[in-house]
């Protein structure tokens, strides 16, 4: 090991979340955390735990029910000069604040002339496959990603659910991070000790391949991955983390189609006008030359998540991707 | 003090009650109180003249309000900020901002942009209540980095069913957030009538179930909002939390300028209701004290004309737009496809 290599724990990602807060916390005193249930007893997931013990009851704090309220709230805040970072509690229990999100999270910087900064962090877990009752699962990414003024990060590693959240906190924008839950406790890897960024905007080659391009980002990066292992004798797959749907990475992403000329997108959200729709539309645009074959998504369907003895026949499976994956080849 | 006035306080004599004397407030602040209320009254129906001859888009008429956004605003100090509705769009003008800039902003020219923290007043809002939490966030922020300042929001009777409204109240409450909540109860959202709004007898009842206390006051009346601001803006200092203040008015202008109140309001009522015109009511109470004479209401409206036709002259004679300001201040630090689309703009439109 080099001499300049930086010192890395072993963390779960929901882990990694909570070094993440406690080091942007103990870094700027103008970052405060805000949102239900995340003080008292850190969250119901434990992503906030220890925050109140360490930083006061005033820069973690426990709020009403009102996400729209936390929210707005936090617009309000950051005229103050305070840096929030909210938690929503569940994907699904955030729709309430996308009045706020839309009309003005994503709207006042513009609003101001550029002349007020908005620099909240909006944080929550995500997806599903958790055998939770309704409304606990959802994939909404694609409502933050078409909102103006708003960017999105979603990691699928513990090091990057660390970075990119310390990046988001750090950014001058507004930026929605979602987390997914479904591997907050089984996902776990090296994480950097200390502060630690990962910059908004730059793809990762979770791994290198040769005949076709699986993207992802969250909790379907490790399903592309199971994927790929799938298909190891016959195909050799690269899989593109994301990591940030917003700024997106296009060049990561016509670099990776250029070497292969096959690309299958997988995303856990609804097919319609979902991410992946984005991805296909790009690579229809700039890279149409490089295609040896459709860009086919993989996605959950246009039904709204289904109870949980049904939701495995509706999350994007390793099989439906190997099937995707096998028909582009046929192609 | 959490109990909610029952009555409608006034300090200008209504013919049952003579006039009162608001403590603290001498003659030259009454006196620049009346010019506060001219030059909102003058912006505003020349805003509607602008509007008619084409000078300016839709506009939301605030005839009959300015006593309340006037009252607000003496009752606070310049460090004190305030969150206006779109109803409230010049109030800003009573901070010093350019009345050319809030004309810009209905002329739908991006100059009609300010930055907030030169005059402390936020951005025009336009959907209903969702400033209220705004104004909770900051004040309670303000308060967290132990400033003294406080906030002041204002908003519509119809903005009492917002959800928005509920939840920024209920923050605001919870976290003792120095902020006086001001209701322009004005009885009419667009067209619906309070009655259809709320089943609730006094809107200042609401202040019960935040556990803040209620005034209402007299809208009509500068003077009665001011008191009752004063007072809101007293307790938040004091570290004690909000204040709900109704202030109980009525519409008698249509809602803005695409609006057809034939359709649903009773002409006789408007006609009663400007009757107790809010800027004659407080011309003909600083008459009675001796403050006022007809010389001195002429040049105050005079010198408030002439801010107007300045004002809409800097507006005209700005040039149009940059068109690339389309791509400019959304974010601080933008995603480089807005770059991309920078770029085909200019090569198309070249």
């Amino acid at each position: 090991m080099s001499a300049t290599a930086v010192a890395t724990r072993e963390l779960l990602l929901v882990e990694a979340v909570n070094d993440a807060l406690h080091v942007e916390l103990a870094r700027d005193d103008s970052v405060m955390v805000l949102g239900e249930d995340v003080g008292r007893l850190g969250g119901v997931f434990r992503a906030t735990s220890g925050l109140r013990d360490a930083f006061g009851a005033n820069r973690c704090v426990d709020t009403p029910l009102s996400e729209a309220g936390i929210l707005g709230a936090a617009v309000g805040l950051c005229m103050a000069g305070w840096r929030p970072v909210v938690e929503m509690q569940y994907d699904a229990f955030s729709y309430p604040c996308l009045d706020q999100l839309i009309n003005h999270v994503g709207r006042y910087r513009w609003r101001t002339g550029g002349t007020m900064a908005f620099p909240l962090v909006v944080r929550m877990p995500y997806g599903g496959g958790v055998r939770a009752p309704e409304l606990h699962d959802d994939s909404p990414e694609t409502y933050y990603v078409h909102t103006p003024g708003v960017k999105v990060a979603v990691p699928a590693t513990p090091a990057d659910a660390k970075g990119l959240l310390a990046a988001a906190i750090r950014d001058p924008d507004p930026v929605v991070v979602l987390e997914p839950k479904l591997v907050y406790r089984t996902a776990r890897g090296a994480v950097p000790e200390g502060e630690h960024v990962v910059e908004l905007g730059r793809a990762r080659v979770a791994r290198e391949g040769s005949d076709v391009t699986l993207v992802a980002w969250g909790a379907m990066v490790g399903v592309c991955e199971r994927a790929a292992d799938a298909l190891a004798a016959q195909v050799s797959a690269e899989v593109l983390d994301l990591r940030t749907l917003k700024p997106l990475d296009e060049e990561s992403l016509l670099a990776s189609v250029r070497k292969t000329g096959k690309c299958v997108v997988v995303q856990e959200a609804p097919r319609t006008c979902g991410f992946a729709s984005e991805v296909a539309a790009l690579l229809a645009e700039r890279a149409i030359l490089d295609l040896h074959g459709p860009v086919l998504r993989v996605t959950g369907y246009d039904v709204p998540y289904p109870y949980w003895q049904l939701e495995d026949w509706y999350m994007p499976s390793v099989e439906r991707v190997v099937d995707a994956v096998q028909r582009v080849l046929a192609f | 003090m959490d109990a909610v006035e029952q009555g409608l306080r006034r300090v200008i004599g209504d013919g049952n009650e003579p006039d009162r004397r608001v403590e603290g407030l001498d003659d030259d602040a009454l006196l620049e109180l009346h010019r506060s209320l001219v030059l909102l009254r003058t912006y505003d129906e020349r805003s509607v003249v602008y509007h008619r001859q084409g000078r300016i888009g839709t506009y939301a008429i605030y005839r009959g309000h300015e006593a309340i956004q006037a009252g607000l605003v003496h009752a606070l100090e310049p460090r004190d900020w305030i969150f206006p509705s779109y109803r409230d769009s010049a109030i800003g003008l009573l901070r010093g901002l350019p009345a050319a800039t809030v004309l810009q902003w209905w002329r739908g020219h991006p100059s009609g942009w300010w930055n907030p923290e030169d005059v402390n007043v936020a951005s025009i809002c336009v959907p209903i209540a969702t400033q209220v939490p705004h104004a909770a966030g900051l004040a309670w922020g303000l308060a967290l980095k132990g400033s003294d300042a406080v906030a002041a929001v204002l908003f519509g009777d119809g903005a009492t069913s917002e959800g928005a409204f509920h939840e920024g109240a209920n923050i605001a409450a919870v976290v003792k957030a120095p902020l006086v909540l001001v209701c322009n109860n004005n009885q009419w959202a667009i067209s619906t009538p309070l009655s259809a709004q709320t089943a609730a007898a006094r809107l200042a009842d609401k202040a019960v179930g935040y556990g803040m206390p209620g005034l209402r006051v007299d809208g009509h009346d500068v003077l009665s909002v001011y008191e009752a601001v004063r007072e809101g803006v007293a307790r938040a200092r004091a570290g004690e939390g909000p204040t709900f203040v109704e202030a109980v008015t009525y519409r008698s202008a249509p809602h803005a300028t695409a609006d057809d109140p034939s359709l649903y309001i009773d002409p006789d009522r408007v006609a009663a209701e400007q009757e107790r015109d809010c800027v004659a009511l407080y011309e003909a109470y600083l008459t009675r004290l001796g403050l006022l004479d007809d010389a001195r209401i002429d040049s105050v409206r005079e010198e408030a004309l002439a801010t107007m036709r300045a004002a809409i002259q800097a507006a005209e004679d700005e040039a149009p737009p940059d068109p690339e300001l389309v791509f400019s201040h959304a974010y601080a630090n933008p995603p480089a496809s807005l770059a991309q689309d920078l770029e085909e703009l200019r090569r198309v439109h070249a």
